[in-house]
């Protein structure tokens, strides 16, 4: 009896010793964190997906408070989450840019553009550029090995059967990965109410580029003579979009006079996202490795 | 004065807590990536191991010892080693917070790792007097620390190496870990006891 009441004791007084010593350290060594950076941290969607540059949320929430990074970095919490950050630091009228998702610029699918050889080399895009130049005649276009595929870690974009990946625009968030995954270009972040897409990064002569890709931009200048002055122009053989407003607001007559559909609406006025003509129906299928 | 100097050497090379006990080799393959969070988490270690060998030399010896409560000792050992570690966390995260950021998991982890247990369990076997107890504390966190680095410089280096493909990762790291406790066992002839 006597024993189990010594240990009681003891070992009591040992933890009621450490629990004074642990408070007092508490008490003197509280760290004061900005309050702010609690809540901005909760207004974050809370993926850590890395698409604003940090480490995640939490990290960028630090970075907003304390070194003044801008608030709009945050792809997939968009224009909603910015407002409400800016609400949290009492910053007003802040322009907050749409929520911007990758675009495949190319339609050079199996059917549409020729091809010059079978490649059998090492398969990636990267080294097919780098080494011949993959299996298209068109040097411009998609390899459709897909680099971009393997560089996406939200799984929004993938390769279809028809040869050309298509982004999955309710996953993509605007990271850029595969972007700089493409060896060619070919992928750009455009603003999700985009409506125009010039889908073509062939700069050959029209002549040839009509040779080799039933959807190759051939310089015509028809979108440039529809869109409003000044909007659009050819360089290289190839359409460009100056300014996107003017021509998102003429959209179907700039886009529908295009003989090889390489200048398409894809964004219809209620907003929703068609697919290019090239890849209507396409099947989404894993890539080769 | 030799016999101090002894524990230490002996503490640090020929009986390592990591390389002849096994003791700790959850940090030492958790944390041994980068040698920057190596070397912190290995002060952390000792710190938190050198202040156990103090605080429970006492208890041990000014507690347990005199009522005779020795079936108290690992209850008790453990609640100095969470208590101390807690304390651990909150000073470095106020006066070191990029180490605190680093060390991450692994710091809480040290409340239940068995390096800490095993060190004040095996300082009461020994009938070390205050002293050498500390001494023989901080030769095992520096013998922590010294794995740790080791280990962490050479898995430096072998992100550049030419891995098989099954090894990569934890094989090789393994291998290694057991390469290295190879090459102390050739520090067991410089030291009779210890």
């Amino acid at each position: 009896m006597n024993v189990i009441l010594l240990a009681l004791l003891t070992m009591g007084g040992i933890g009621l010793a450490f629990a004074v010593v642990l408070l007092l350290a508490y008490k003197k060594l509280a760290v004061e964190e900005d309050p702010r950076i609690k809540r901005i941290e909760e207004v974050l969607p809370g993926a850590n997906c890395g698409a604003c540059g940090y480490p995640g949320c939490a990290a960028y929430a630090e970075a907003i408070v304390n070194e003044n990074a801008p608030i709009d970095k945050c792809g997939p919490g968009g224009a909603e989450v910015a407002r409400r950050i800016a609400e949290i630091l009492g910053i007003e009228g802040v322009e907050v840019g749409v929520r911007k998702v990758a675009h495949v610029m190319c339609q050079g699918t199996n059917e549409a553009a020729l091809n010059r050889s079978i490649y059998y080399g090492i398969s990636t895009c990267r080294a097919a550029h780098f080494t011949v130049g993959g299996d298209k005649e068109c040097y411009w276009g998609c390899l459709g090995l897909g680099d971009c595929v393997r560089a996406c870690p939200f799984d929004a974009i993938h390769m279809t059967d028809k040869g050309i990946p298509i982004v999955d625009r309710q996953k993509c968030t605007g990271c850029g990965l595969c972007v700089e995954a493409c060896p060619r270009n070919i992928i750009e972040l455009v603003p999700i109410t985009q409506k125009v897409f010039v889908l073509c990064k062939n700069e050959d002569k029209g002549a040839n580029a009509r040779k080799y890709c039933d959807y190759a931009c051939i310089g015509c200048r028809i979108c440039v003579r529809k869109a409003p002055e000044g909007s659009m122009e050819i360089r290289n053989n190839l359409a460009v979009i100056l300014d996107h407003k003017p021509v998102d607001e003429n959209a179907q007559a700039v886009t529908e006079k295009c003989p090889t559909k390489s200048i398409v609406q894809l964004v219809d006025d209620e907003g929703n996202y068609h697919l290019p003509p090239a890849l209507e129906g396409a099947e989404i299928v894993p890539i080769k490795s | 004065m030799s016999n101090l100097f002894l524990i230490l050497i002996a503490t640090i090379l020929v009986n390592n807590f990591v390389f002849s006990y096994f003791l700790g080799i959850c940090p030492f393959l958790g944390v041994s990536n980068k040698a920057s969070s190596a070397i912190g988490m290995g002060f952390a270690a000792t710190f938190v191991m050198t202040m156990t060998a103090f605080v429970t030399w006492l208890i041990n010896h000014y507690i347990l010892i005199p009522y005779n409560l020795k079936f108290l000792e690992t209850v008790s050992f453990i609640l100095v080693i969470a208590s101390l570690v807690q304390f651990v966390e909150m000073f470095l995260k106020k006066m070191v917070p990029a180490l605190y950021k680093a060390l991450g998991i692994f710091l809480p982890l040290i409340t239940t790792n068995c390096i800490v247990l095993g060190l004040a369990l095996l300082g009461s076997m020994r009938n070390y007097n205050l002293l050498e107890n500390v001494i023989f504390g901080f030769g095992a966190g520096m013998g922590f620390t010294l794995a740790l680095v080791i280990m962490a410089g050479i898995r430096e280096e072998l992100e550049y190496a030419d891995v098989p493909e099954p090894l990569k990762g934890g094989g090789i790291t393994l291998i290694i870990a057991g390469l290295l406790a190879l090459a102390f066992m050739g520090f067991s002839g410089i030291i009779s006891g210890g």
